[in-house]
């Protein structure tokens, strides 16, 4: 479990928590930011702008701060690979 | 009957309401270009109805004060048309699920830019979603009209949901609708999307970035030019002049309505720029000198707004508005501004926090010009080399930065973060692009001609019965001594309270050297915003806000008139 900053780009991951008051988590949730959902990266890691993601077809920029708060854990891999 | 589009923001809302009703709004491809409510009306059978384009809002429970406009109207609506992004089923169904169980009003839902699933592999069964919803679905594709006179043969058979919840959690209901409904088809990747990606990546992004931005301002600056060199300049020396001479003995030279409507006459010929009639100087500057720039700039803005490229701007600039205490987003504001500062202040409005309203509109207002004030700088100093048009510019950005550094390190509180959706680019339409220009066009000429032509005649009153004598020798302390400008340049400050192309348009006939011209021209954009950006930047933000916010222009154009006097005097100039 990795803070969703840490995250390599192009890396699909789970969102496991959202740490933050109602109010954060509600304007996450409105752009498909929500507990359980899948992300897929798009900046790299080194970036210090905003992290940029891809949730269903919408791609979403958000504040690093508010990144730090996305937990996120990577998919387990597939077996036989 | 009352129907509000309703949906969450960038779904082509406006576009379809300009469809459905004729009556012409402002649509951009980024999330937040309505504000406001704008309504208009539709015919259904015969009968007119009232139709309301409302802001986007991702929910009802709002967010922004664009989304609190949003709420309300959907609370007041007797119909509503839930207005879908058909390639992203998943996130806009939750407002429509919302909408549902909430408001429980008659629905027709319109799955808008239907057009675009097929490129996206996106494969949507409408009748299976009619069903799961409970009510009428309908594809639609605003831009070229496509499904739009089906969704007004429906309009009526909007109908409350009757359809029964498969799940009590919104996420599960909405996970079971769209696997019901939609396939989705691989694709491969596109040039675009390569495109797409490398815009917000850097180190390709910024290069983009100084690209796109190098490339509007010189285009906006060579359109402009190329219009009033070969169009305006022409009509009004060769056609227009001869008129006015002609008028002018008519009325008979050195009489009241004479020196009013058309003024001086030199040599049998009429210089604009210093006669300061109504009819000549007073429709020389709106349209011959600020109406070109007009076009042009919003012209290029269209482009960039229904590209889409915006938003991504936003993001790469996201870093730099933080050391002031804003972020990206804080770039269309500003952007807006460079046309007009009231579009710009009203935009503010996406804003969540008061503190980064406050130094937005502080800093808009301060350092901000708008192309009308812009278009007349360039005219003015333009004459004497670029290099002064662009030390103005070079001042405001520096007074620009200063100010909102001092903002957001001495304000309690902490700049809030981005969070932006980032839309895919789309191929702007020309007549789309061409059709929002007209609009702009004529709401400038509807909003300002009226107050260039009071500002004239207000300056004539004022010489006429010598109050600009009074008012130059009680300023002259601070005109003279802080600022080395003539007294008489007291009258360019007055008119500057109601519009600042008139006002930088008044040092003209005052004989200025180049560094008074551009000392004159910072000090006269930094002073105060004009009367339409004051009572809306009233509206936005309170008086009391706006109280401090004045304090800080006239402590800020007072130190800046003199830092820049006593600097460029210095370097012989």
């Amino acid at each position: 479990m990795i803070p969703l900053t840490q995250v390599e780009a192009n890396q699909k991951v789970h969102i496991v928590e959202i740490q933050g008051g109602d109010q954060f988590l509600r304007r996450l949730e409105n752009m498909g930011i929500r507990h359980r959902a899948v992300l897929t990266k798009v900046s790299e890691r080194s970036y210090s702008g905003p992290v940029i993601v891809k949730s269903g077809h919408t791609q979403v920029a958000l504040g690093r701060g508010m990144a730090e708060k996305i937990i996120v854990e990577l998919p387990k891999p597939s077996p036989g690979t | 009957m009352k129907i509000v589009l309703a949906g969450n923001p960038n779904v082509g809302k406006s576009v379809l309401f300009s469809r459905l009703t004729g009556v012409k709004v402002i649509a951009s491809n980024y999330p937040g270009t309505t504000v406001e409510y704008t309504k208009g009306f539709i015919m259904v059978e015969g009968i007119q109805h009232e139709l309301v384009d409302v802001p986007g809002t991702y929910s009802l429970l709002p967010t922004s004060k664009a989304e609190e406009v949003a709420v309300r109207l959907v609370a007041e609506a007797d119909v509503i048309v839930n207005v879908l992004d058909a390639t992203n089923l998943e996130r806009n169904l939750r407002l429509t699920l919302e909408l549902i169980r909430k408001t429980d009003k008659p629905m027709i839902v319109a799955l808008n830019l239907w057009d675009e699933t097929k490129h996206r592999g996106v494969e949507i069964d409408i009748e299976k979603l009619t069903e799961i919803l409970g009510v009428p679905v309908v594809a639609t594709c605003g831009l070229i009209g496509q499904g739009v006179k089906e969704l007004v043969l429906k309009i009526l058979q909007a109908r409350q949901s009757t359809s029964k919840r498969e799940h009590d959690s919104l996420w599960d209901e909405i996970g079971y609708i769209v696997k019901e409904v939609q396939t989705l088809h691989h694709r491969h990747h596109t040039f675009l999307d390569v495109v797409q990606e490398a815009s917000i990546k850097p180190p390709f992004s910024f290069l983009i970035a100084a690209g796109v931005v190098a490339a509007a301002f010189m285009t906006v600056r060579f359109i402009g030019e190329g219009l009033i060199g070969y169009i305006f300049d022409p009509f009004f020396d060769h056609v227009y002049s001869p008129l006015m001479v002609q008028l002018s003995a008519l009325l008979g030279e050195g009489g009241f309505l004479q020196s009013i409507l058309v003024g001086e006459i030199v040599d049998g010929t009429i210089e604009y720029s210093e006669s300061f009639g109504m009819l000549t100087t007073g429709l020389y500057v709106p349209f011959a000198m600020v109406l070109p720039y007009v076009c042009s700039f919003y012209f290029i803005l269209g482009l960039l707004e229904d590209w889409g490229y915006l938003p991504r701007l936003a993001v790469i600039m996201d870093r730099s508005f933080h050391r002031i205490g804003l972020h990206g987003y804080a770039v269309i504001p500003t952007i807006l501004g460079l046309g007009c500062n009231v579009p710009g202040a009203l935009s503010l409005r996406l804003f969540e926090e008061r503190r980064e309203k406050f130094i937005a509109a502080t800093l808009m207002a301060i350092a901000v010009p708008c192309m009308a004030q812009s278009a007349v700088i360039i005219g003015l100093l333009g004459r004497f080399g670029g290099q002064y048009v662009l030390l103005v510019f070079f001042n405001l950005f520096i007074v620009w930065f200063v100010i909102g550094k001092i903002l957001h390190v001495t304000l309690p509180g902490r700049s809030p973060e981005i969070l932006l959706e980032i839309p895919p680019y789309r191929r702007p339409h020309v007549t789309v692009v061409l059709r929002k220009l007209w609009t702009r066009i004529s709401w400038f000429v509807k909003e300002a001609l009226p107050l260039v032509l009071a500002g004239i005649l207000f300056v004539n009153v004022l010489y006429y019965l010598k109050i600009i004598d009074f008012l130059s020798i009680l300023f002259s302390p601070v005109l003279t001594k802080m600022w080395g400008l003539p007294k008489e340049s007291i009258g360019a400050f007055l008119i500057g309270f109601l519009r600042k192309d008139v006002a930088v348009g008044m040092l003209r006939p005052l004989g200025l050297n180049v560094k008074q011209l551009v000392v004159a021209s910072t000090i006269l954009a930094v002073y105060f915003p004009c009367a339409a950006t004051l009572l809306l930047l009233i509206r936005e933000l309170g008086l009391k806000d706006m109280a401090k916010s004045i304090i800080i222009m006239c402590i800020t154009a007072a130190s800046v008139g003199w830092i820049l006097n006593t600097g460029l005097t210095l370097m012989g100039m």
